[in-house]
């Protein structure tokens, strides 16, 4: 039933030319019926040149704008050349794209559906106080969407055509506003967003913070995201 | 009357500058009404540092001076805020050109790649058409509904 959807991977990609190939070649190879995306976030190495040589669509900011930034022109790019379904994600090899088509079906139920790292599979771990925040956030979420959502700040998603539709036009470019920001909104304006449990690698590039103090500023930007998203319109 | 003429001089000095942006354009019209008339209002403010004393003191406040420099402070707030506000603006508005942009390069490559395969094609059809004329075919070029153009009998 995914076979006669027209889904468009959208991978943002800042100076990921050592990781990108790898990316792009596993899901070509796990997924060839669907196109695949890579938003070029401003890029001053090589990411362009090997996403094309890899086959891949590539757009290319100017400059570098952040994820939500990258993400924006990704739905806009999704928007414009009418895909039903969009999925989101991470340059870096963390997400798996054996799970896409899990994320795909969940789409029959749901508007939003979210790759979430605890729901069980996989031994994704985070300690202190990054872990509260995520659990906070998961909790108040879980309210508000009244299904459960053990993984509100995964940047592994699926979308369907309204929801692309939302992206392409508002998609916030604060940190955390891509993730949390989005979700409330989805969720406020009365999509139903389901989730997926999927099991995270390793990085293939880059380190992962484990400061406490970046930690501890985590917490902080969420709580302050999360209590701006709640009050807006 | 030191002090008057100081401030007199500031206030004539500030007139004076923004007088001068706004005749080289280099000031858009919505600031240039707000910045004339705080220079407006301070002129006659540094001549006569004291015209404000009634008005202070019916306010509560000890001197004209204060008064002045509160207001002074509020006002150069508000100025602040509005002009992160216009800063917020301008970056939503330089984000939808940088996306404008990228989405244009990416469709000229997309175009440009498919001129360069339908001009090989053309060139292949030309050395055809060429073999097919001295075959004694009339042959030419063939659009097809895919945009491809073949080689076909006419």
């Amino acid at each position: 039933m995914t076979a006669d959807k027209r889904v468009l991977i959208i991978i943002p990609a800042w100076n990921e030319a050592d990781s990108i190939a790898d990316v792009i070649s596993e899901v070509r190879g796990e997924l060839p019926a669907y196109d695949v995306l890579v938003v070029n976030d401003g890029s001053t190495d090589a990411t362009e040149r090997v996403a094309l040589a890899c086959g891949a669509r590539v757009v290319s900011l100017p400059y570098n704008l952040g994820v939500g930034g990258a993400m924006r022109l990704g739905y806009r790019y999704a928007d414009e050349n009418d895909y039903d379904v969009a999925i989101q994600l991470d340059a870096d090899g963390q997400h798996d794209p054996r799970y896409v088509p899990k994320l795909i079906d969940g789409l029959n139920d749901a508007h939003l559906v979210l790759g979430a790292r605890f729901a069980g599979e996989g031994d994704y771990r985070v300690r202190g106080p990054r872990w509260w925040a995520m659990t906070l956030l998961s909790r108040v979420m879980s309210r508000m969407a009244k299904t459960k959502l053990d993984d509100t700040t995964s940047g592994f998603r699926a979308c369907d055509r309204e929801i692309i539709r939302l992206f392409a036009q508002w998609y916030p470019v604060e940190y955390l506003g891509d993730t949390v920001e989005t979700l409330v909104r989805v969720i406020r304006l009365g999509h139903p967003v389901g989730q997926v449990p999927v099991a995270m690698r390793p990085r293939a590039g880059g380190v992962p913070s484990n400061s406490p103090v970046k930690a501890a500023v985590y917490l902080g930007r969420a709580l302050i995201t999360l209590l701006l998203a709640v009050n807006r319109r | 009357m030191k002090l008057a003429i100081m401030t007199g001089v500031v206030a004539l000095l500030l007139l004076a500058l923004i007088f001068e942006l706004l005749r080289r354009r280099q000031l858009r019209e919505k600031y240039a009404v707000l910045w004339l008339v705080v220079g407006l209002v301070t002129l006659p403010l540094g001549f006569i540092p004291w015209s404000l004393d009634n008005v202070s003191s019916w306010l509560g406040v000890a001197s004209g001076a204060s008064l002045v420099l509160f207001l002074a402070v509020v006002f150069l707030l508000i100025v602040c805020i509005h002009l992160s506000w216009e800063a917020s603006r301008l970056e939503d508005e330089t984000r939808s050109l940088a996306e404008e942009v990228a989405l244009i390069r990416a469709e000229l490559r997309e175009v440009n790649d498919r001129h360069g395969e339908l001009e090989a094609e053309v060139e292949q059809v030309r050395a055809a058409q060429a073999n097919g004329t001295a075959n004694g075919h009339a042959v030419g070029i063939v659009t097809q509904r895919d945009g491809k153009a073949v080689v076909g009998d006419r």
